[in-house]
């Protein structure tokens, strides 16, 4: 046995632990700061505040655009999840049990909104809309957000399929249950962790969109991060911490619900 | 047979509603963003042509845009590679509790709003803001630097806000390589650095060449990071399609910039994707 000190495994060890820390707290750093400043006592946005309270989340009150806009944000973004879950683990069961190369094909047409720059889509299909004559409505917001969220729906469902065993569908199509039954009563509770990641991505993706929304939406139509947006570049008014810092907490409470129910984490990779 | 045959139909049929809905929803689209980038005016009067291809490429600020945009992507994703790979090594060497934590902070941020994300960014890196006040209170610096508005700010907040599409492929990899081979490696008088740098990062690549895809795609079409830390003075390609498209109503113009630069994400993609192929056919034959 060899009993002296590894220093190269040491340095090794150390250079990569110094940079995993340091990509640690700026990865955790802007939910910290935002979580503070959202309990600022002051005017004006500065880190760390001089006093602290509840008066910017008091304001949210009467934020009555604001308010607005959060609601039409949750509208959209519950739109496009229940018809991004429901169009897309269809194609993830017609798709994984195919091996063919138009299913190949038809998974990379159905990810490829993934790949390419969101914001030309967007603009793509407000020429499309507008065309056909269709103004900005929650309709078409809602349809630009399906293209883009549901290709998360669909990954993490025919990462679940991969996993699900052929022969317990096998079973009970051959113990005489019907497809619909088998679907409801076999498939369905194996690969649900896997549907409700992807529902919840496509929903967080949806409420968060920015480049599809900028070009689908209109005044009266205006989504809670493009406001939050034009607020933060336009006056720095400090409601826009308060109302970052619902958003935090909302999606800190979602996740680890989404954390104990289905195990999200492992489906996002 | 006949039967299997009756199933591969019906089974398709599942695949029906949402290849119907991308073809209505997101094919039609884009080739009717293809059409108007050939039209030749911009009142849309039906001749067609390169003309609005001939204008964006043939000034050279629009060019040096891309330029810069395709740059940037560049850069931060170089910057999100170096700074995470060490996370993602660190994941697959601790406990499974301590992994699941550091994954649960990996993730958060990719499920926070991104505007939430930027907006902090700006509280930190503003003139009177923590960094400038450290570097001033350090002695680095006598007088606040220029963070926000410049491309060294985007480049920072990039790297935070696209972390995670770079670490979570790489801990995939890293994850299925054999940790025999790396114990071989030093079991025959390797050192350390050594068996890092011929065994684990090679046999890591794959997930590399993904991380660098999902990253870059994701920093070169940033909007709301490039133009809430860029400000006005700095434009890339995102804001300068929505410039055209909507402030100058110019469509046949926006359409072509829009056309020019996602080919050249794709293209880039492409090379990669094409690199990735030929590491993998060296590494497994």
């Amino acid at each position: 046995m060899r009993t002296s000190i590894d220093w190269e495994a040491l340095s090794l060890k150390a250079v990569f632990g110094l940079i995993s820390l340091i990509t640690i707290f700026i990865l955790v750093a802007p939910t910290v700061v935002i979580l503070i400043l959202s309990f600022t006592g002051e005017e004006a946005l500065r880190f760390p505040p001089a006093s602290y309270s509840l008066r910017w989340y008091a304001a949210l009150l009467d934020a009555n655009e604001l308010q607005d806009a959060f609601v039409i944000s949750i509208k959209v973004a519950a739109i496009t999840t229940l018809v991004s879950v429901v169009l897309a683990v269809a194609a993830a069961l017609a798709i994984a049990r195919s091996r063919s190369a138009f299913a190949r094909a038809l998974e990379t047409l159905f990810m490829s909104p993934l790949i390419l720059p969101a914001l030309a889509f967007g603009f793509a299909s407000l020429m499309m809309f507008s065309l056909m004559g269709l103004r900005p409505s929650i309709m078409t917001l809602s349809i630009g957000h399906i293209i883009v969220c549901a290709p998360f729906v669909l990954r993490t469902t025919l990462a679940s399929l991969a996993q699900l065993d052929p022969a317990l569908t096998d079973c009970s199509t051959s113990l005489g249950a019907s497809d619909a039954y088998t679907f409801r009563k076999i498939t369905l509770p194996l690969i649900s962790r896997g549907v409700i990641s992807g529902g919840f991505i496509a929903f967080m993706a949806s409420f968060d969109n920015v480049p599809v929304s900028l070009f689908l939406q209109d005044t009266r139509t205006q989504v809670l991060p493009i406001y939050l947006w034009d607020i933060i570049q336009n006056q720095l008014d400090s409601r826009a911490a308060s109302a970052c810092g619902v958003i935090v907490i909302m999606t800190i409470i979602l996740m680890m619900m989404m954390e104990r129910v289905a195990g999200f984490s492992r489906f996002i990779k | 047979m006949a039967n299997a045959t009756a199933m591969r139909a019906h089974e398709w049929q599942l695949a029906l509603p949402l290849a119907l809905f991308f073809a209505l929803f997101f094919a039609a689209p884009l080739l009717l963003l293809i059409w108007i980038s050939f039209q030749a005016d911009r009142q849309m009067t039906g001749g067609l042509g390169l003309a609005q291809y001939v204008a964006f490429l043939g000034d050279r600020l629009n060019l040096q845009v891309l330029i810069d945009t395709l740059l940037l992507g560049v850069k931060a994703t170089c910057l999100c590679l170096v700074a995470g790979y060490p996370l993602a090594w660190l994941c697959t060497r601790v406990s499974a509790r301590f992994q699941a934590l550091l994954i649960f902070l990996i993730v958060l941020p990719i499920v926070t709003s991104v505007v939430v994300r930027t907006f902090a960014w700006i509280v930190i890196l503003g003139r009177r803001g923590m960094v400038n006040e450290a570097i001033v209170a350090l002695g680095l610096s006598s007088q606040p630097l220029h963070l926000l508005f410049s491309e060294t700010g985007v480049i920072i907040v990039l790297t935070q806000v696209q972390m995670p599409l770079m670490v979570l492929p790489l801990i995939t990899a890293l994850q299925r390589i054999d940790p025999n081979l790396a114990n071989a490696s030093s079991a025959l008088g390797a050192g350390a650095w050594r068996t890092f740098f011929k065994i684990t990062l090679p046999l890591s690549m794959p997930g590399v060449i993904a991380g660098i895809i999902l990253t870059y795609t994701a920093c070169v079409s940033a909007f709301v990071t490039q133009s809430l830390i860029g400000g006005s003075r700095l434009l890339y390609m995102p804001m300068l399609i929505f410039q055209q498209a909507m402030d100058l109503q110019n469509w046949p113009f926006a359409a072509a910039a829009s056309m020019l630069f996602t080919v050249s994400v794709l293209l880039i993609v492409g090379l990669l994707v094409a690199l990735s192929r030929s590491r993998a056919a060296q590494l497994y034959g």
